[in-house]
C-alpha cells in the first residue's frame, strides 16, 4: 500500500502523482514510439485504429462517462469530421487547418444537437440523438453534389508542409501524437472548473444546479467538446480508410462507439483506450476461435454479432466497471495483499431511481 | 395505415415494459423478428393452420420474453437506465446473431403464407387490400383484448398497480418481480404478433427487427408510458411516412419518422400523451 503525502501545493497540479506513474507511462510511451520497429504491418494498422477509436472514446467518455448524457448518435459526429476533412483536403486546405475545421464543425453540430438535450433526459435524449444519427446518414446519402452519395469519397494521404505521410509509421506517429494531445486536453479539462461542473451534473443535476452550475451552458459545452474530439477522430478515420461512404456511419457504428466506453469502464479515461483496444482486437479473437468451433457455428454470419452482444451483456452484469475496473481490482488486491475483501468495489445498494413522480 | 399498426404494436410492447419496469427495451424489434421466425417454423415445419401458428408463436415468445427478463435483466434491476438500455441492445445483438446460426432459419428471406394474401375488397368504390385490413383488424382485436385483460383480470390489475408504484404494490403483497417477468412475456407476445402481421409485407428475415427502430419514434411521439399514446403514435408515424413517400422527394420517407420525433421532442419533450410534471426536490 502506497501512501503519498502532499507536502507542496505544486503536487496538486502535477500530471503524474508519483514516480511509479512517471516510470510506467514513460515505459508505455517508449514501447509505443518504438512500435514501427517491433510491429508487423498488420499490427500497425490495428494500432492506427486503436489510436483513432481512443480519440473518439475520449470524446464519448467526456459526454457519457463524465457528464452523464447519453448519445446514440456519435457516428454522426464521426461522419461530420470525416466528410469535412475529405472536402477540405480536396479543396487543397493544409492538414492542420482542415483537421481543426473538422473539429470545429463537428463541435458546431454538437451544439445544435446539444440544444434539445437541455430539455431532454435519459431515454428521450438517447432517442433524439438516435434520430439525429439517422437523419445525418440520410442527408449524406442524398446530398450527392457535396458528398458523392453512396459512391463515397476518396482521400489522399495526409500532407504536412509538403511532406507526405504515406507510410504506416508516419501516419502512426500522427495518430499517436493526436491521441496524446486529446488525452492531455481531457485530463486538463477534468481538473478545471468546467470538468468539475461536468462531473457534478453527472452525479446529480439538481444538486449541481443548486450549487450554481449553469446546466444549459455546461451540457452544451460537453456536447461540443465531445463532438469536437469525435470530429478529430473522424478526420483521422477518413484518412485511415482512404474511402468514406454513408454506410460507415450508421447507428451500429454509434452503438459500437458506446460499447467502447462501456467495456472500457465508464468514468475512467484509461477505459476509453482499453475499450478501443478491446473492440479492435475482438474480431481477431473471433476469427481465431472460428477454427475450433463446429462448422455450422463458425460459418454463420451472425457469429460476430452474437459474441459482441454476449460480451456486452456479460460485462454489464459481471463487470460493470469495465476493463479498467477489473485492473483496479487486481491492483488493489496486490496492494492490500491479505486484506482485500470481495465487496470492496461493490456499488452501494442502489434503490430504484424512479423518474416517475408519484 | 397498416404499417402504422405494426409500429403501434411494437411501440405498445416498448410502452408496456417501460411502464412496468422503467426499462427501455431496445431489443423489441428483435423480439418481433424472433416471433416471426417462430411463426414460420409453426407454419412450415409443424404444419399448423394460420390461427394455431399465431397462438404457437405467441406462446413461445412469451416464454422467451420471460427468460430474457429472468436471466439478463433481473441482475441489473435498479441500475441506471443507461446500463439497462445497453444490456437490451446487447441482447438484441445476440438474438440477431443466433437466428443466423439456427438451421432452417439462417440469413435467407422467407415468405409467411396467410389466408389473406393478394385478395382485394371493395368498400364503397375504394379498393383495399384484404391483407392490410387484416392487419388493422388484428391490431384492434389485440388492443381490445389487452384492455379487457388490464381492466378485469387479477393479474392485469396487479400489473397496473405495480406500474404505478412498485414499492406500494410490493407492500400490498403483489409479487412485483413475477409481475415484471409476466410483463416481459406479454410484451414479447405482442412483439410476436407484430412480427406475424409484418411478415406478409416485408417477408421474414433476420434483419426485419430494424423496424423496431421506427417504433421508437412512435412510442416517443405518443409519450413513453402511455398505452393509448403508443397506438396513436404508431398511427401518426405510419401515416406521416406514407404521406412523405407520396408527396415529398425520394429519401424523405425513411427519415420522416425521425423528423417527426425530433419535432415532437422539441415542442413537447414528454410526447403528446405524456404527463408533464416536474420533479420535486
Amino acid at each position: 500500500m502506497r501512501f503519498h503525502f502532499k507536502t507542496a501545493y505544486d503536487q496538486d497540479l502535477r500530471l503524474f502523482r508519483h514516480g511509479g506513474q512517471v516510470f510506467w507511462y514513460g515505459f508505455l510511451a517508449v514501447v509505443l514510439l518504438a512500435a514501427p520497429w517491433w510491429a508487423s504491418a498488420y499490427v500497425m494498422s490495428q494500432l492506427h485504429f486503436i489510436a483513432i477509436y481512443s480519440i473518439v472514446g475520449f470524446g464519448l467518455m467526456m459526454l457519457t462517462g463524465f457528464t452523464g448524457q447519453i448519445s446514440l448518435g456519435h457516428a454522426a459526429f464521426l461522419a461530420v469530421g470525416a466528410y469535412t476533412e475529405a472536402l477540405m483536403q480536396a479543396a487543397g486546405v493544409p492538414f492542420f487547418i482542415s483537421i481543426a475545421c473538422a473539429a470545429l464543425f463537428a463541435a458546431l453540430v454538437g451544439v445544435i444537437v446539444g440544444l434539445p438535450a437541455l430539455r431532454l433526459k435519459g431515454i428521450y435524449l438517447a432517442i433524439a440523438t438516435l434520430a439525429f444519427n439517422v437523419i445525418v446518414e440520410e442527408i449524406i446519402t442524398r446530398w450527392h453534389g457535396l458528398t458523392g452519395g453512396n459512391e463515397g469519397k476518396h482521400l489522399k494521404p495526409v500532407e504536412i508542409f509538403g511532406w507526405k505521410l504515406a507510410s504506416d509509421a508516419e501516419f502512426y506517429y500522427l495518430c499517436l501524437a493526436l491521441t496524446v494531445l486529446c488525452c492531455l486536453a481531457c485530463v486538463n479539462l477534468l481538473r478545471s472548473p468546467t470538468g468539475r461542473a461536468f462531473v457534478a451534473i453527472r452525479d446529480s443535476e439538481i444538486s449541481a444546479a443548486c450549487l450554481g452550475v449553469n446546466l444549459a451552458k455546461y451540457k452544451t459545452m460537453s456536447f461540443a467538446f465531445s463532438a469536437a474530439l469525435t470530429g478529430v477522430g473522424g478526420a483521422l478515420y477518413a484518412h485511415k480508410i482512404a474511402f468514406i461512404s454513408p454506410e460507415q456511419f450508421t447507428l451500429f457504428q454509434s452503438i459500437e462507439l458506446i460499447t467502447i466506453v462501456i467495456l472500457g469502464g465508464i468514468g475512467f479515461l484509461h477505459g476509453a483506450v482499453l475499450g478501443a483496444a478491446f473492440i479492435i482486437v475482438l474480431p481477431q479473437f473471433i476469427s481465431i476461435a472460428k477454427d475450433y468451433l463446429p462448422a455450422a457455428l463458425a460459418g454463420a454470419s451472425g457469429l460476430q454479432a452474437t459474441v459482441f452482444g454476449l460480451v456486452l451483456v456479460g460485462f454489464i452484469i459481471f463487470e460493470p466497471l469495465g476493463l479498467y475496473g477489473r485492473w483496479l481490482k487486481i491492483r488493489t488486491w496486490f496492494e492490500l495483499f491479505p486484506f482485500y475483501r470481495k465487496g470492496m468495489f461493490r456499488r452501494q445498494k442502489s434503490y430504484m431511481k424512479s423518474e416517475r413522480l408519484r | 395505415m397498416a404499417q402504422g399498426c405494426v409500429y403501434a404494436l411494437v411501440a405498445l410492447g416498448f410502452v408496456l415494459i417501460y411502464k412496468a419496469t422503467e426499462t427501455v427495451n431496445f431489443a423489441q424489434g428483435d423480439l418481433m423478428m424472433l416471433g416471426a421466425f417462430f411463426a414460420l417454423t409453426g407454419a412450415t415445419v409443424l404444419g399448423l393452420p394460420y390461427w394455431l401458428t399465431i397462438v404457437f408463436a405467441l406462446a413461445v415468445m412469451a416464454v422467451v420474453g420471460m427468460l430474457i427478463e429472468r436471466i439478463v435483466l433481473r441482475p441489473v434491476l435498479g441500475h441506471p437506465a443507461f446500463t439497462v438500455v445497453m444490456i437490451t441492445i446487447g441482447a438484441g445483438y445476440v438474438m440477431r446473431g443466433v437466428v443466423t446460426m439456427i438451421p432452417g432459419w439462417g440469413t435467407e428471406t422467407y415468405a409467411l403464407a396467410t389466408p389473406f394474401a393478394d385478395k382485394v375488397m371493395r368498400v364503397g368504390g375504394v379498393v383495399v387490400a384484404e391483407q392490410q385490413l387484416a392487419v388493422i383488424g388484428h391490431t384492434a382485436l389485440l388492443c381490445l383484448l389487452l384492455y379487457v385483460f388490464f381492466r378485469f383480470t387479477r393479474v392485469g390489475i396487479a400489473m397496473q398497480a405495480s406500474s404505478q408504484n412498485q414499492l406500494a404494490a410490493y407492500y400490498m403483497g403483489i409479487p412485483v418481480r413475477r409481475i415484471n417477468m409476466l410483463i416481459w412475456g406479454l410484451s414479447a407476445g405482442i412483439a410476436a404478433m407484430g412480427g406475424i402481421l409484418l411478415a406478409p409485407m416485408t417477408f421474414v428475415h433476420s434483419n426485419m427487427g430494424f423496424i423496431g427502430l421506427k417504433a421508437f419514434p412512435a412510442a416517443v411521439v405518443g409519450g413513453f408510458g402511455s398505452v393509448p399514446g403508443a397506438i396513436a403514435g404508431g398511427l401518426i408515424i405510419g401515416v406521416a411516412e406514407a404521406l412523405a413517400g407520396f408527396y415529398l422527394p425520394e429519401g424523405f420517407k425513411d427519415v420522416a419518422a425521425y423528423v417527426v420525433v425530433l419535432l415532437v421532442l422539441m415542442v413537447k419533450p414528454s410526447g403528446i400523451f405524456g404527463d408533464t410534471a416536474t420533479k420535486k426536490v
